[in-house]
């Protein structure tokens, strides 16, 4: 199942690990991508909280963990090529794959549907 | 065609200097330095003559444009004329040529500059004491914010937050974040000054201080100055006052009699010193008495008519930087200040207030004007209108503008208005060039209409047209490698 | 009619009609009655050019600068020969009357010559990415420090060297005391880092080490000995501080001795005194710094055309984007003190730097060699163009004498370092001459 974040972040779990990476909508906002910095595995991660940042030539931003846990993988190949971000942020343009300790707490994130509306009132 | 690098010029053989012969004994230096610390190979610098480096500056001169070049109206920044009287005492062999720890009896004359310098600058701003350490208008930031928080700390009160408008420049809240503070922004209301009520709402025991500039950064007079400062001050928090936009009220309202605690100036910008391409700036920081004791230390000051280094600042924040400031900069500001003289530098102020708000009136036909009520030195415009008919944005109507001989305004700031345009034309300029201005604007506004390819592919003159950015930030090349 | 406001009577009259008022004080009615000033300001009227030209004069004839004298003042700032050409340079107009270059496309001028800028230094300094300069030596040592934080998530604490700079080591206290970290401080040992200190000092927790080389009391350092103790921490940077950078034209590049980061002061190259200001600052490290670096930075690119341009990039790190978040709050970086380093360092050239840094460093040997000839007790001799030495009359007796001869003398080093106390602080360039350093130790001699 597929959950959205406030700050623009989805998560898409499956058993007990959830991949995870931003909108097509905040990578629209943030226009060209230039950077990525993400957490190394087995760093820990906290629901709410930074886990990393993205930056385009306009603008900066924290990455936001959706749920806590550890890192199990890390998407390099959005290290190495930003772009990849801006051209398929839902698929190859994911970030990291946590492994979730609270599972709980994806129930106060979004659904799809709850998520297109909040973006249209943007 | 591209400009070469000096790297480029470079040929094995070439010189620019010539080393006068050594008049000491060689020295082997493998028996002083251990050689794993001595240089194998040299410096890779470039080795050109003096005719290729003089031939190389002035061709990057060419493709330069300083206020000498053009009108240069970018909000903020206030790009008035640098006097040409100033330069010329900036360079006297005998206020340059002296090392910062000469004895204070060598100094004096200089020290009594300063002394004149502070004079005059607390007059302006209605404080009561200053130092001149800071090299920048942020770095005053910074010593405000680190003033604050000792303050506190001395006080043995517990804040953690620092106010700034939303329409703050991004220096406010990153000073406070590195004097560890929280930020918290305050929304501003319809009429684009901060909105008391959300103030009242985000000021507590726990906010250290209130960053405000007034006029803001809309150009817009603060009308609730006076409830403002009540506000905060109630709850023992200090006022800050960000002197960017002094300019607009020299001679005709003061900092401190507006409740101000702690004020900071540009001299790069209200007093007339040059920009130079991005710095050297100076800054300069003014507080009430009741707290100069937390100022950097050393504070200039005078006992008997001479004049001195006093260390001993019981709660001084400590350096910010190392010796006294930007004491050259601080030269050409005083320079200004006596060639103008008190009524001048309010007449200045009044023609900046004039001249904004005539292009303000003339402006308003063909662009967005969010505000429209009388501005001081300053006003903001919104492209929003021609990026939804025309498609055409303010980067595309600044980069226009730069085909036209016209440095661009500021764009995108403040960050409350979309597709921002501050306008700050200050009083150095002529009837004529704000009439060009116009012109020009018009012009533009009427291309957006029919031709929004053609502004959006601007700038077609410039010595190189518009940049790759994002090419600049994914693949970084920051120094050459030939 | 005053000077610089050229806007005539009659244009007011036209502007206030257009605006739709009578006078120019109803553009200032907002302002509240109790805030208006109702008198004017106590600032003298205005005074002709030459009026005030002849009051800067008068203030400068009250001086006793070093115009037509031999200094041996150092500590932090050198007098340097700055060639002729440096001046024409930045006093053209359309370098010192730019504002920052927001619009590349008509800023080509300043961009290049940034980018040489941080070109040289990196190389000077043996890193792979230099910024476009920073305020000052002392505050950019405090961002370096903050750097070397950010690093490691903002956590941890910073060492620095006793013999670091004492205003430098004031500076980076100020600075990180703002955040609440801890700084604390290297002892030393024969004028150097203690060694064996440093080691029982790196904690897992000690991410920040900074040592100056050559160090205030003028000795340089080993700094791969330091490297070797601080790297043995995982996350440690090594920060080394210079005040004066001459010494690279002779002594090996921090960043080839294990240096991660390098604070500077560049006044040595082409700026004068100016009593301590402006100077100009820069920070310059490894690769892996780049992101998390303060200031500005040129980048090259391509315009439209595919011509070579030059930008300033990775502008999100900067407090105009990132506000609270950025990596600074740093806005102006010294621009026109940059430039003056670009053309200084063209103009000298890699042979050039070389020559002068050697004649830095001979003049100093000769100077040392002397005084051991007469037994006066000389600090260190590994040194780069400073050094201390203990007279055997006062600091300040000496230093009198020397005045009496027209030469202005060292720094009184216990006015910074109370065990050395009693000794004196010289610096000596490529300006000093033999005659000078003569005249000097005649003036010990004296009965």
């Amino acid at each position: 199942m597929k959950r959205y974040a406030k700050t623009h972040e989805w998560i898409e779990v499956e058993d007990s690990k959830g991949k995870v990476g931003i909108t097509d909508f905040a990578q629209k906002e943030l226009g060209d991508i230039v950077f990525v910095e993400l957490p190394e595995v087995g760093d820990e991660v906290t629901k709410g909280e930074s886990f990393g940042t993205i930056e385009s030539v306009k603008a900066a931003s924290d990455l936001y963990a959706p749920a806590s846990g550890k890192v199990v993988e890390v998407n390099t190949a959005v290290v190495d090529e930003p772009q990849l971000v801006n051209e398929d942020p839902e698929g190859k343009g994911w970030m990291i794959v946590i492994e979730l300790s609270d599972p709980s707490e994806l129930d106060d994130l979004m659904t799809e549907e709850e998520y297109r509306e909040s973006i249209k009132e943007e | 065609m591209s400009e070469k690098l000096i790297y480029e010029l470079s040929k094995r053989g070439k010189i620019g200097i010539d080393v006068p012969a050594l008049d000491v004994p060689d020295v082997d230096i493998e028996k002083i330095i251990p050689s794993n610390i001595i240089r194998k190979s040299d410096v890779r610098l470039p080795e050109v003559s003096e005719v290729d480096v003089v031939r190389h500056f002035t061709a990057l001169s060419r493709i330069n444009y300083g206020v000498d070049s053009g009108f240069y109206p970018l909000g903020s920044c206030t790009m008035k004329y640098n006097p040409k009287v100033n330069e010329d005492i900036a360079r006297m062999d005998d206020l340059v040529e002296l090392h910062p720890y000469q004895e204070e009896e060598d100094v004096q004359g200089s020290l009594s500059l300063l002394w004149e310098a502070r004079k005059y600058l607390l007059e302006v701003t209605g404080m009561d004491e200053m130092t001149f350490q800071p090299a920048a208008g942020a770095h005053g930031e910074l010593t405000g914010t680190l003033i604050a928080r000792k303050y506190f700390e001395v006080k043995g009160e517990k804040r953690s937050t620092i106010v700034v408008p939303d329409s703050a420049h991004g220096t406010n809240p990153a000073s406070a974040a590195m004097a560890g503070f929280k930020v918290v922004e305050v929304k501003s209301d319809r009429d684009g000054c901060v909105d008391i009520e959300e103030l009242k709402k985000v000021v507590n025991e726990d906010v250290a201080m209130l960053m405000l500039t007034n006029p803001n950064t809309l150009g817009l007079f603060e009308l609730h100055i006076e409830e403002m400062a009540e506000i905060i001050h109630s709850v023992g928090g200090l006022l800050y006052y960000d002197g960017a936009n002094l300019n607009a009220i020299m001679g005709v309202s003061r900092p401190g009699d507006m409740h101000f605690d702690i004020v900071h100036l540009n001299l790069h910008k209200t007093f007339s010193t040059p920009h130079g391409g991005g710095g050297p700036g100076g800054g300069a920081i003014c507080v009430k008495d009741f707290l100069k004791d937390y100022l950097p230390s050393p504070v200039l000051s005078e006992a008997n008519g001479n004049y001195y280094w006093n260390y001993d600042v019981p709660h001084t924040i400590g350096r910010i930087r190392a010796f006294y400031g930007q004491y050259n900069v601080v030269l050409k500001a005083l320079a200004y200040i006596k060639r103008m003289g008190g009524k001048g530098l309010k007449e200045a102020s009044e023609l900046a207030v004039l001249n904004a708000n005539y292009l303000k009136e003339k402006l308003k036909e063909y662009y967005e004007l969010p505000y429209d009520r009388v501005c001081k030195h300053e006003f903001v415009l919104s492209g929003e209108k021609h990026k939804k008919e025309y498609g055409v944005s303010t980067l595309d109507i600044a980069k226009m503008l730069l085909d036209y001989g016209v440095h661009p305004p500021t764009i995108y700031f403040p960050l409350i208005v979309h597709e921002a345009i501050m306008i700050e034309p200050n009083e150095t300029e002529t009837k004529e060039t704000l009439d060009r201005f116009i012109d020009i604007m018009k012009e533009i506004d009427e291309i957006s209409k029919r031709e929004p390819e053609r502004v959006k592919n601007a700038p077609y003159n410039t010595p190189v047209r518009r940049l790759d950015n994002v090419k600049a930030a994914r693949e970084p090349v920051l120094k050459w490698e030939g | 009619m005053y000077p610089y406001l050229p806007v005539t009577e009659e244009d007011r009259r036209e502007m206030l009609k257009e605006i739709g008022v009578s006078s120019i004080g109803e553009l200032f009615s907002d302002i509240p009655e109790k805030f208006r000033l109702r008198r004017d300001l106590e600032i003298p009227e205005a005074k002709s050019e030459l009026d005030i030209r002849r009051d800067f004069e008068s203030a400068a004839s009250r001086n006793n600068s070093l115009k037509g004298k031999a200094s041996f003042l150092g500590a932090g700032a050198y007098r340097h020969y700055i060639p002729s050409v440096v001046n024409h340079m930045v006093s053209r107009s359309e370098f010192y009357t730019a504002y920052t270059p927001y619009q590349p496309e008509i800023s080509q001028g300043t961009l290049i010559s940034i980018f040489e800028f941080q070109t040289h230094v990196a190389n000077i300094f043996g890193m792979d990415v230099a910024n476009a300069s920073m305020y000052d030596g002392g505050s950019a040592t405090a961002e370096a420090a903050l750097l070397a934080l950010r690093m490691n998530r903002g956590k941890g604490r910073v060492a620095v060297s006793h013999t670091l700079h004492p205003e430098y080591i004031d500076t980076v206290k100020t600075y990180l005391h703002g955040q609440g970290y801890e700084v604390i401080e290297i002892p030393a040992q024969g004028g150097m880092v203690d060694v064996d200190a440093l080691e029982r000092i790196m904690t897992e927790d000690t991410v920040g080490v900074i040592i100056q080389s050559p160090n205030f009391l003028g000795v340089v350092e080993d700094i791969p000995l330091i490297s070797e103790v601080v790297h043995k921490v995982k996350n440690a940077s090594l920060i080394v501080a210079v005040s004066e950078p001459m010494a690279y034209g002779i002594l090996e590049a921090p960043g080839s001795l294990g240096a991660d980061i390098v604070a500077a002061e560049l006044q040595s190259f082409g700026l004068p005194l100016n009593y301590g200001g402006p100077y100009v600052g820069v920070i310059a490290a490894k690769e892996k710094y780049l992101r998390r670096m303060p200031g500005r930075l040129v980048g090259m690119t391509e315009d439209v055309d595919g011509n070579r341009g030059f930008v300033l990039t990775l502008q999100a790190r900067e407090q105009h984007i990132k506000r609270a978040k950025a990596t600074s709050n740093i806005c102006s970086n010294e621009g026109l003190c940059a430039l003056t380093v670009s053309v200084y360092l063209s103009l000298v050239g890699k042979e050039g730097l070389k020559a002068i840094a050697y004649q830095n460093f001979a003049k100093a040997q000769y100077f040392i060699s002397a005084l051991k000839g007469k037994s006066v007790e000389v600090l260190s001799d590994r040194v780069f163009n400073e050094f201390a030495f203990k007279p055997s009359l006062p600091v300040k007796e000496l230093n009198g004498r020397l005045k009496r001869k027209g030469i202005v003398g060292g720094l009184d080093l216990g006015r910074f370092y109370p065990e050395y106390d009693g000794y004196m602080l010289v610096a000596i360039t490529e300006l000093t001459r033999k005659e000078d350093i003569d005249n000097f130790l005649s003036a010990i001699e004296e009965v």
